[in-house]
């Protein structure tokens, strides 16, 4: 009882001096409140909806996983380092990273589209040839600021889980942009019916590739 | 931009403290013995004198960050650092305030605390953002490495911010939400707009003291930590 006692003590003690846990839990928390909120929107859902968004809140956590895994591999072992030797641009770098996260996120995603298919009953739509270019537009917003953020959270004391709480306020827009062009989609009409959704996604899209292309550089820097 | 240099602001900081002082008390009086009580909200409308100013600040100091943060990364000045840095601390505080003193005020108006309002939840994205920027500096050690990630975040999040706000607005129009209650921004008599004014320039010149103490305090500590690990190379050789 005695050792317990002094175990529990001692983790309280600790939390409560840095404070470090429970503020980032507590963000987290309301991160995938937000996040939800978004996905499903306020008051009625119709099935489709519902579908989209599970797929998507699915892949956001999907893809927060395999972006940290990918920078702290780099991480480890000072890999990232002997890259950063090599006579290339950083930006050269930066594109092959995000691709290679873009690749895998794409990868996941073949294969969960079939199972929600499966799970959520989903009619099988002539519009659903669309879908693959809404996922590589999603999933492009996500590897390219993902990998920026991985490389800089893992370059921290936090390593992995610190990722999520930088890269989920900003993937908002994409998320609500992906979330109605899937929808739309799964309804039987092509994403650009989607109103401004799909126009979403793509500015984001550009927007951010362009300035990760450009900021990566620091992130990375030793 | 501030000068932060210790000797510089020694006239300038003293001087600011005794105008935001008068300024804050005259705003506190202008709101409840000037601005005429508003008619159908009564007393509750007076939150909305310091709910706007501290909103203004809240969106100044994140916009300070972005020209901080580039300026940083542009410079490689510790100074533009300290100033990003500082600004976005300061930040957090306003927006903290503004996301209070709203659902207070929008109980009794619009009967509920919440509505994902674009303006209301652009705020808690901020919000979320800038508390994202000081857990960066809480978990790493390095200065230079703390500064150009928390540069690389802020510039990131600046510049999402607008099309948060866009894609905001237009899911809200997809998703009809409980009705909200247009706020009485159109029927502001001109004392109330003058209120408003006086506790917009309080504020902002509030916002001046305390980035301009946070960073005489950033710098200090930079300078004490510094000194810590000189003493403790000497000890070691």
């Amino acid at each position: 009882m005695r050792a317990y006692l002094a175990i529990l003590g001692k983790d309280v003690r600790q939390e409560l001096r840095t404070k470090e846990m429970i503020t980032a839990m507590a963000v987290f928390a309301l991160l995938v409140m937000l996040i939800f909120n978004f996905a499903l929107g306020i008051g009625h859902t119709d099935k489709n909806t519902l579908a989209a968004a599970v797929l998507w809140v699915a892949f956001t956590f999907a893809g927060t996983l395999g972006l940290n895994r990918s920078m702290s591999q780099e991480r480890a072992g000072e890999s990232l380092r002997g890259l950063l030797l090599c006579p290339v641009d950083r930006s050269v770098i930066f594109l092959a990273k995000a691709t290679a996260n873009l690749i895998f996120m794409l990868a996941v995603e073949l294969v969960a589209i079939p199972v929600a298919i499966i799970l959520f009953n989903l009619k099988l739509v002539p519009s659903m040839v669309w879908l693959p270019l809404v996922l590589f537009l999603g999933s492009l917003g996500f590897a390219t600021v993902g990998t920026v953020f991985a490389t800089m959270a893992t370059g921290t004391r936090a390593r992995d889980w610190l990722l999520p709480l930088l890269l989920l306020p900003i993937e908002i827009p994409v998320i609500i942009g992906a979330v109605q062009a899937t929808a739309t989609i799964l309804t039987g009409e092509p994403p650009t019916n989607a109103g401004m959704g799909f126009n979403l996604l793509v500015a984001c899209d550009v927007i951010y590739l362009a300035v990760c292309y450009v900021l990566f550089e620091y992130a990375v820097e030793v | 931009m501030p000068n932060n240099d210790n000797t510089g602001s020694k006239r300038f900081l003293p001087a600011m403290i005794v105008v935001g002082f008068f300024g804050i008390m005259s705003a506190i009086c202008m709101v409840f013995a000037y601005a005429p009580q508003e008619r159908v909200m009564g007393i509750v409308q007076k939150i909305f004198y310091f709910h706007v100013s501290s909103a203004w600040i809240a969106f100044l100091a994140f916009f300070l960050v972005l020209v901080g943060s580039v300026a940083y990364l542009w410079t490689r000045n510790a100074k533009w650092d300290r100033f990003a840095h500082s600004s976005d601390e300061v930040g957090v505080v306003f927006t903290t305030i503004v996301l209070l003193t709203g659902p207070l005020w929008g109980k009794p108006v619009w009967g509920g605390w919440w509505a994902w309002d674009p303006r209301l939840t652009t705020t808690l994205i901020l919000w979320l953002i800038a508390v994202a920027y000081l857990l960066i500096r809480a978990f790493v050690d390095d200065r230079d490495q703390a500064a150009r990630y928390c540069a690389v975040l802020g510039i990131i999040g600046a510049l999402d911010l607008p099309i948060i706000h866009y894609s905001v607005e237009w899911w809200r129009s997809i998703h009809p939400s409980p009705i909200v209650l247009k706020k009485g921004g159109g029927g502001l008599t001109p004392e109330m707009l003058k209120t408003l004014f006086v506790s917009m320039g309080a504020f902002t010149i509030l916002f001046v003291v305390l980035v301009t103490v946070r960073m005489n305090l950033q710098a200090m500590r930079e300078k004490a930590h510094d000194l810590r690990r000189l003493i403790g190379q000497r000890r070691s050789t």
